[in-house]
């Protein structure tokens, strides 16, 4: 603190900081590679989505339009797609909150002494590969697959059930399985500050469990459940990997067609549209967020 | 972690209504089975005689394992993401524990823009930055490569680190660099004999955490490698190909396994 209050630069009257020197190696390093490699390719994006095409080179000056924007509004299946990208997200986000929600409580509650080992434990699938997590999903649902194969071994179908992958419902088991773990952690901040001793206030006044858990730990836990459906939410809303691997032609999201525009059908201005209007809602969607809830307040002990 | 003290503080209210207690417990084993479940199929898979995981299963084997050590483009693969998640934690690591300690220890203008934008990668969805940095690289003419994925997961990995190394730096009395400076240590000197040592348990997890990050990262990785695939990359160019897949899922046990011995060994050096 003194330190930080020695060197405030509104009261540049000390030129003499000994820490002058040291303040600039220590900033332009980061302040350089975030320039270079996060604000100039965000704002090169956004350039090539006010492009027509991209006759002649990337840095070439052109005339902007906002063609791409307007041909984006009017074409119904993309808009259907972010509409039904932003549901599967949302639900995905909800499923994987309320499904976290008791394994946190647990852990902060009623685990006791072995806490830190369940969380651990709880975790370790987290920091499995991502990829592979999907993969397994695939493994247990396609054609030959586990489901399927137990079922018929065991004469309950005759012929596999088709209909176990490729399709959004497998998309939002896999994701809502793949996030669990990780929503669980903001909830577990949130619930390791409630103090205890409101519980016993509370069953001191005759509240029964329910009551006490509805008007006392769920209020205070607020801030930890949205921050894990946010937390949840972002990158789910900007999912392509899952949707490719498990999600068939029935289950793409918004994702996928701004990947389609980089890769097969390559048009770059069109898709960076399509990208800056995930962008600008997703970072809308998260200042919205951070009104509801102040970091800060988790982090603090 | 504040959950197990609260939780024996707790335990007189707990006595009383011990019954919840079996439900709440029931369920987060549940919960755990139904998690490791699919983690426990791959296993299986990369054991599995047969190149389909149909049940009844037709017979144990270790030939997968032994097999992947016969595919050079796979070991290949393995060793540029070990590469890459070297490179890239490295330097997530460095540009992190910079930021945090401007964060924590000076006062200047630009603060709020420095922190937004080190927080910022968590909230660009990954395909959005993904796509973003492939117009720039095309852009100024910077060829696909190794290097532009570890440039990737350096901007990825930046805000845990920059958070994990801030935590810790909040965490410490900085009068402590008070008294080194007045007993003449210069700032860089301080820096490097007390802040350093003080925050090295956080400097390794944060590092930890920006290799695992990078280590099996696809999302941007797809967008940015070029012609030398990363395991990840490799692995979804060769989920077509029925009769390589357990290999690959073979391998993939492996590097997990390496992936979880890495965190447990640090955890255990950093709570040391």
């Amino acid at each position: 603190m003194i330190l930080a209050r020695r060197a405030g630069a509104p009261q540049g009257a000390r030129p003499a900081d000994p820490r002058r020197r040291t303040f600039w190696i220590l900033a332009l390093p980061p302040a350089l590679g975030l320039a270079l490699f996060l604000v100039a390719p965000l704002l090169f994006m956004a350039a090539l989505s006010f492009r027509t095409d991209l006759s002649g080179t990337l840095l070439a000056p052109f005339a902007p339009t906002l063609k791409h924007y307007a041909q984006l509004a009017s074409t119904a299946p993309f808009l259907r797609s972010l509409g039904l990208s932003a549901l599967t997200a949302l639900g995905v986000a909800a499923a994987a909150t309320a499904l976290a929600y008791p394994l946190a409580y647990y852990l902060a509650f009623r685990a006791g002494r072995r806490a830190a080992f369940y969380l651990v434990l709880l975790l370790v699938p987290f920091w499995t590969s991502y990829l592979l997590r999907v993969m397994a999903w695939k493994l247990m649902l396609g054609g030959e697959g586990v489901i399927n194969s137990l079922l018929m071994s065991a004469g309950i179908v005759d012929e596999p059930i088709a209909a176990l992958l490729y399709n959004r419902g497998a998309v939002i088991v896999t994701l809502v399985y793949v996030w669990i773990p990780f929503a669980a952690l903001p909830i577990l901040a949130a619930l390791g500050r409630v103090d205890v001793r409101l519980h016993d206030a509370a069953a001191d006044l005759y509240a029964t469990p329910f009551q006490q858990f509805r008007r006392v730990t769920l209020p205070l836990s607020l801030p930890g459940v949205i921050a894990a459906f946010l937390m949840v939410f972002i990158p789910t809303v900007g999912e392509y990997v899952t949707p490719l691997l498990v999600g068939g032609t029935s289950g793409t999201m918004y994702g996928n067609i701004i990947q389609d525009f980089f890769t097969r059908a390559a048009n770059w201005p069109y898709g960076s549209a399509l990208a800056m209007v995930m962008l600008v809602g997703t970072v809308a969607l998260v200042a919205v967020g951070l009104r509801l809830v102040n970091p800060r307040r988790l982090l603090e002990r | 972690m504040s959950g197990p003290s609260r939780a024996s503080t707790a335990q007189p209210t707990m006595a009383r209504r011990g019954g919840r207690r079996h439900w709440l417990g029931g369920y987060f084993w549940l919960l755990i089975a139904l998690l490791y479940l699919p983690i426990a199929i791959l296993f299986v898979f990369s054991i599995n005689a047969n190149t389909t995981l149909s049940f009844p299963l037709k017979g144990f084997t270790l030939d997968w394992y032994e097999k992947l050590f016969d595919t050079p483009a796979l070991l290949r693969a393995v060793r540029n993401s070990l590469g890459v998640a070297v490179w890239s934690s490295l330097a997530a690591t460095g540009l992190g524990a910079m930021v945090a300690i401007l964060l924590s220890r000076f006062d200047f203008r630009g603060k709020g823009a420095l922190t937004g934008l080190a927080i910022m990668p968590l909230i660009v969805p990954y395909v959005v930055l993904g796509i973003a940095l492939l117009v720039l690289f095309k852009a100024v003419g910077v060829p696909l490569s190794l290097a532009t994925v570890g440039i990737a997961h350096t901007i990825v990995a930046l805000p845990y680190t920059t958070l994990i190394v801030l935590a810790s730096l909040v965490g410490f009395d900085a009068q402590l660099e008070e008294a080194a400076m007045d007993l003449g240590a210069s700032y860089p000197a301080t820096l490097r004999l007390v802040v350093l040592p003080i925050a090295a348990p956080a400097l390794l997890s944060a590092w930890v955490t920006a290799f695992t990050v990078s280590f099996d990262e696809f999302a941007l990785a797809l967008f940015l490698a070029g012609r030398e695939p990363t395991f990840p990359v490799y692995l979804y160019g060769q989920l077509r190909f029925a009769t390589t897949l357990p290999v690959l899922i073979a391998t993939a046990v492996l590097l997990m396994l390496s992936t979880l011995t890495l965190i447990l060994v640090t955890e255990r050096i950093r709570r040391r």
